[in-house]
Formats: structure tokens, C-alpha cells, sequence
């Protein structure tokens, strides 16, 4: 049974990878000699479940290039805290997925390997930056996948691609093994179609871990067990002020709909301020930027990945391969970074935004005082054609308006599938809930879903 | 503040990066962009405003990090020099330094 499931997935992800370049490594080989294996072990939670795992993600003797050619076909020599959990649950990891170049991007465009094609409409984007993971779930190719989620990696391509995407609070996952972005903002998370996968595969990979510091020892529950169904008495923040413009209509729309159902559910539905939540993209691109400049320090062509060829002397080659091996917007990031630590500019950039986090995560403890969750559109537009907002970082960073807020406070979130746009695209809401209330955003996900499953199939997909 | 093209030269040379004439304009233009965009965090009082520390939970913060001090097993040198560009004599090789 293992073996067919895992063959199933693998068949159907090489057949679909012409078309939607989701996967940058497909074990056909190791992962079906791992399906046989556990077949043999016997039952775990995941057994014999095939998953499809980030390129930024460490799995011992796969690829990591994390979707950049400065790590080449880099293979780790060590799994990932996360994946170790999902092998011993008997998950079967069938391959590598696409990413914009160390999750630097939301839309996928920025991978040094071609961006990831929308299943829904393979001339728009996937979302990004764990695009390849979305991608793979939307068409069927696998029933669940990680991604991590940095400002919005997970959820946002999960919205464009019409799956759940949930990001952990900040600590619930071990970090260890994922190639670091924006130290204080990285948590990896899962991508499934139903809710309940979600909450299953978390359970796996959630809980402290010693190799991790910032893994919090907070017990992890059984997050299937909140799947009740019964949301009464449940109350849903609704901050007006971020349905405003630049927001779609069809979004629009579709998440006062989910807001609506939720109402009939029986879900108390009050308005909430988020006053400080305008500058958050701003506070967001400098905390970022400045932590991936020190992160990304480490990739200098001595230890791992790839050298230039034709430097002589050692600064040179520094130089060198960083310049050919990075794409244009880690570049961009890392000079961003730079300039807002350097002398002079520290205080202006980095402390002030840092301070700015403070005042937007005491804005939404202060939302939480009325509320379970806070609901709002996930991205303000559906997926956007190919080559759209290449030239244009700045209005690219300005689509990550809903999901970088809890990155800067660590609270988790989530996207579930409402609907579909005018033009047959997937659209997404968002759960923002306090630190720890994975039950509550997977309760309330899930009896969304019950109400109104997302049942369309995108024209490109395994079954 | 405007950024000129010697900040942008100087920022590459910090960050270790050899950047070509035309990357250097067009980064210059783009990050004058986004640094624009930022500043309006100005408008913004925090003189009384601690800065956040990350994205620590308070459970997080309290969470006794350090393990205890015991020896386990290591990469070994052979598998941690296995994807080094240039390994030689049980060493990373790098070019000459002076």
C-alpha cells in the first residue's frame, strides 16, 4: 500500500514537472526503497504518506540549494530536526521542492532554476516563496508538504494555489536544518488541502528540540482533537481598516463571504484596530534584510556550494563567488541589509523598526484581549501573470501586506481556500490567532471547511 | 536621505560583493526606492518604545536553551570536508590571503 501511494506521487510529479517545475529533485529510487522499508516497520501516524519537502530544508543525502546556484547541488549530511520527526512518523519524503532563491521572493520568480507554474494557469505565478510545495499539493502530486515562512512564504503561495498554509507560532517548530533566512522570523511550515492533514502532520514535527535554542518547551497537544466542528461561542476580529484599497474586489468579496459563513456557524463577528499595522511592511524589509545580510554571510565558496574560478587572492574570491553565485534579489536584500546596519544607520533603521515591532505586536495582543482570531484576506490579489512585478521589488514587497504581521509578532497563521476569482484563480483568508492557538486557527479552519469545502480541481493536477 | 552611487560602492564592498557597473545603478535606483518607502516609520513616536528582541514568545524566552555539555558524535572530518569546493590534507584550501 505504501509503495503504490508513494509510486503514485513520484510517477505523478516527474509527468507534471515539464509543466509546473515544482520539484528541483524527485528520488524515484530512495523514496521507494523507504516505502518498502516502512511497509515492513510497520504503522506510524504518517506511515507511508509521501511528502514533498523545501529546498531549504536539510534531508540527508538530497539536494539543498535552497533555489540558489551558490549551493549548486550542495547535499547535507544531516536531516533536518523536522524531517527526522516525519521519518520516524513513516512519512516518505519523495523529493525537493522549487523556492525563490533562500525564500527571498512571493512569487517563485526568484529561483535561480525558473519559476514554479500556477497549476490554476501555468502563465501566472505560484506564489512564493515556497511555491513548489503549494504547487505540488494544489495538483494532487502530494497530500501534504513543507514550506517555511519567513513573511508570508507559506500562506501566500497557499492562497495563490488554493490549499491550506499554516505558519506556526514563533519556537512551536525546530529550526534546525533550515538554511537560515531572517533568524527571528523563519518557522517552517505544512501545506496540505484539508485542514485536518494540517494538524496531523503538525503534531509530528512540533515540540522542542536541544539543537534548536529558539524551540520553545511549550507541550504540544493533539491538534486533531480540536477539530470538534461546533464553533459557537468562537469570536472573530475583523480589522476594517485593511480591507481598504489595493485590494482586489473578487478577494474582497470572497472573505466577507468566509466572514458570513462564519457568522452562521455561529462565530461572534466584532471590529478590531490594528493601528499600527500600515508600517509593518516597512519594519518588516529592514528586520529582514538586516538579519539575512549576517545569515547569508556565510556563503563565501570555502566550506560548501560553489567557487569562482579565477581569483587568486581570498577577498577576491569571496567577492567573486558571491556576485556570480547569488541572484539579483539576495543581492538586492543583502545590500539592503547592510546599509540599515551600518555605522551611522543603525539606529535610524534597525533599532526603529525594531521598536516599530514592538508597538505593532502590542496592538495585536490588545486585538487578542477581544477575539480568538483575526480574519483577513491573505494576499491582496490572486496569483498575478509571470514577469508582472519582476522589475519592481518595491510593489512585490507591498503584496506581503497581510502576512507579515505575524512573522514580526510570532503568532501563527493560517490560509484556507474561499473561492475562486472571476478568473477561475484561488483565493484565500487568513486566521491570525495568539501565541500557542493552533488549536483555535485549526478548529476554526476546519469548520470553514465543513461548511464550504473547496472542492474545484485545477486543470493541471495528478487526478 | 539620498543615497549616491559611493554608498551603494561602499555597501557592496561591506557585503562582500563584486557587483557590476549596471547592477550598481540599478540597485542604487531601487534601493533609494525602499529605503524612501521606510523612512515613513518616522512618522511614528517610539521614544518611549523598547525594541523587540525577535519573535520570542514570552514561553520562548523562558525556555532554559542551553543543553548540557556533553560529548557526542561529530560530521567527522572526511564527511565535513565532502562538499568543500577545495579540500585538501584534511583541510579547507582556500587562495592566498596576502
Amino acid at each position: 500500500m505504501s509503495r503504490q501511494t508513494v509510486e503514485f506521487s513520484i510517477t505523478a510529479a516527474e509527468r507534471l514537472n515539464e509543466t509546473l517545475n515544482a520539484f528541483l529533485e524527485i528520488d524515484r529510487e530512495g523514496a521507494l526503497r523507504r516505502a518498502e522499508e516502512i511497509e515492513k516497520a510497520g504503522a506510524g501516524p504518517l506511515t507511508g504518506i509521501p511528502i514533498a519537502i523545501k529546498d531549504n530544508l536539510c534531508v540527508k543525502g538530497m539536494q539543498a540549494s535552497c533555489g540558489s546556484k551558490i549551493l549548486g547541488d550542495y547535499r547535507p549530511p544531516y536531516n533536518a530536526t523536522v524531517i527526522d520527526r516525519l521519518v520516524k512518523a513513516g512519512a516518505v519524503v519523495i523529493g525537493k521542492t522549487n523556492c525563490d532563491e533562500f525564500a527571498m521572493g512571493s512569487s517563485n520568480e526568484n529561483s535561480a532554476f525558473g519559476p514554479v507554474r500556477n497549476p490554476w494557469d501555468t502563465t501566472r505565478v505560484s506564489g512564493g516563496s515556497s511555491g513548489g510545495s503549494a504547487a505540488a499539493v494544489a495538483a494532487r502530486i502530494v497530500p501534504v508538504a513543507l514550506g517555511s515562512d519567513t513573511g508570508g512564504s507559506v500562506r501566500q503561495p497557499a492562497s495563490m494555489c488554493g490549499v491550506v498554509g499554516l505558519k506556526p507560532t514563533y519556537g512551536r517548530n525546530s529550526r534546525y536544518g533550515l538554511v537560515a533566512f531572517a533568524s527571528s522570523l523563519d518557522q517552517v511550515g505544512v501545506f496540505a488541502r484539508e485542514v485536518e492533514d494540517v494538524a496531523r502532520v503538525l503534531g509530528v514535527i512540533a515540540g522542542r528540540d536541544p539543537m534548536d535554542t529558539t524551540s520553545a518547551d511549550v507541550p504540544v497537544p493533539d491538534y486533531t482533537a480540536a477539530l470538534t466542528g461546533d464553533l459557537k461561542g468562537a469570536r472573530l476580529g475583523v480589522p476594517r481598516a485593511l480591507f481598504g484599497k489595493g485590494l482586489d474586489d473578487d478577494i474582497k468579496s470572497s472573505v466577507e463571504n468566509a466572514i458570513n459563513v462564519y457568522r452562521d456557524l455561529g462565530v461572534e463577528i466584532v471590529d478590531v484596530e490594528l493601528p499600527t499595522a500600515d508600517y509593518a511592511i516597512a519594519a518588516y524589509y529592514i528586520i529582514a534584510t538586516a538579519e539575512a545580510s549576517s545569515n547569508l554571510a556565510r556563503f563565501d565558496g570555502v566550506r560548501y556550494g560553489f567557487r569562482a574560478e579565477d581569483a587568486p587572492e581570498l577577498r577576491q574570491m569571496y567577492r567573486k563567488t558571491r556576485e556570480e553565485g547569488f541572484g539579483a534579489e539576495v543581492k538586492r536584500r543583502i545590500m539592503l541589509g547592510t546599509y540599515v546596519l551600518s555605522a551611522g544607520y543603525y539606529d535610524a533603521y534597525y533599532r526603529k523598526a525594531q521598536q516599530v515591532r514592538t508597538l505593532i505586536k502590542n496592538d495585536f495582543l490588545k486585538a487578542f484581549e477581544r477575539c480568538d482570531a483575526l480574519i483577513t484576506p491573505t494576499s491582496p490579489t490572486p496569483a498575478f501573470p509571470i514577469g508582472e512585478k519582476a522589475d519592481d521589488p518595491l510593489a512585490m514587497y507591498l503584496g506581503d501586506v497581510y502576512t507579515v504581521t505575524a512573522n514580526l509578532v510570532g503568532v501563527p497563521g493560517i490560509s484556507v481556500p474561499c473561492g475562486l476569482s472571476s478568473e477561475r484563480l484561488p483565493i484565500g483568508f487568513q486566521l491570525l490567532g495568539p501565541y500557542w492557538s493552533e488549536p483555535m486557527l485549526l478548529k476554526l479552519s476546519h469548520g470553514y471547511e465543513q461548511g464550504r469545502p473547496f472542492l474545484e480541481r485545477p486543470p493541471i493536477s495528478a487526478s | 536621505m539620498p543615497i549616491s552611487q559611493a554608498d551603494i560602492e561602499k555597501v557592496a564592498q561591506l557585503a562582500h560583493l563584486e557587483l557590476r557597473a549596471e547592477e550598481l545603478k540599478t540597485f542604487g535606483a531601487q534601493i533609494a526606492d525602499i529605503i524612501n518607502y521606510v523612512e515613513q516609520l518616522s512618522e511614528l513616536d517610539t521614544s518611549n518604545v523598547e525594541p523587540a528582541i525577535g519573535g520570542l514568545t514570552p514561553e520562548g524566552a523562558q525556555t532554559n536553551s542551553p543543553r548540557p555539555d556533553e560529548i557526542r558524535g561529530s560530521l567527522g572530518q572526511q564527511t565535513a570536508l565532502a562538499e568543500a569546493p577545495d579540500a585538501a590534507s584534511g583541510h579547507f584550501r582556500v587562495p592566498k590571503v596576502l
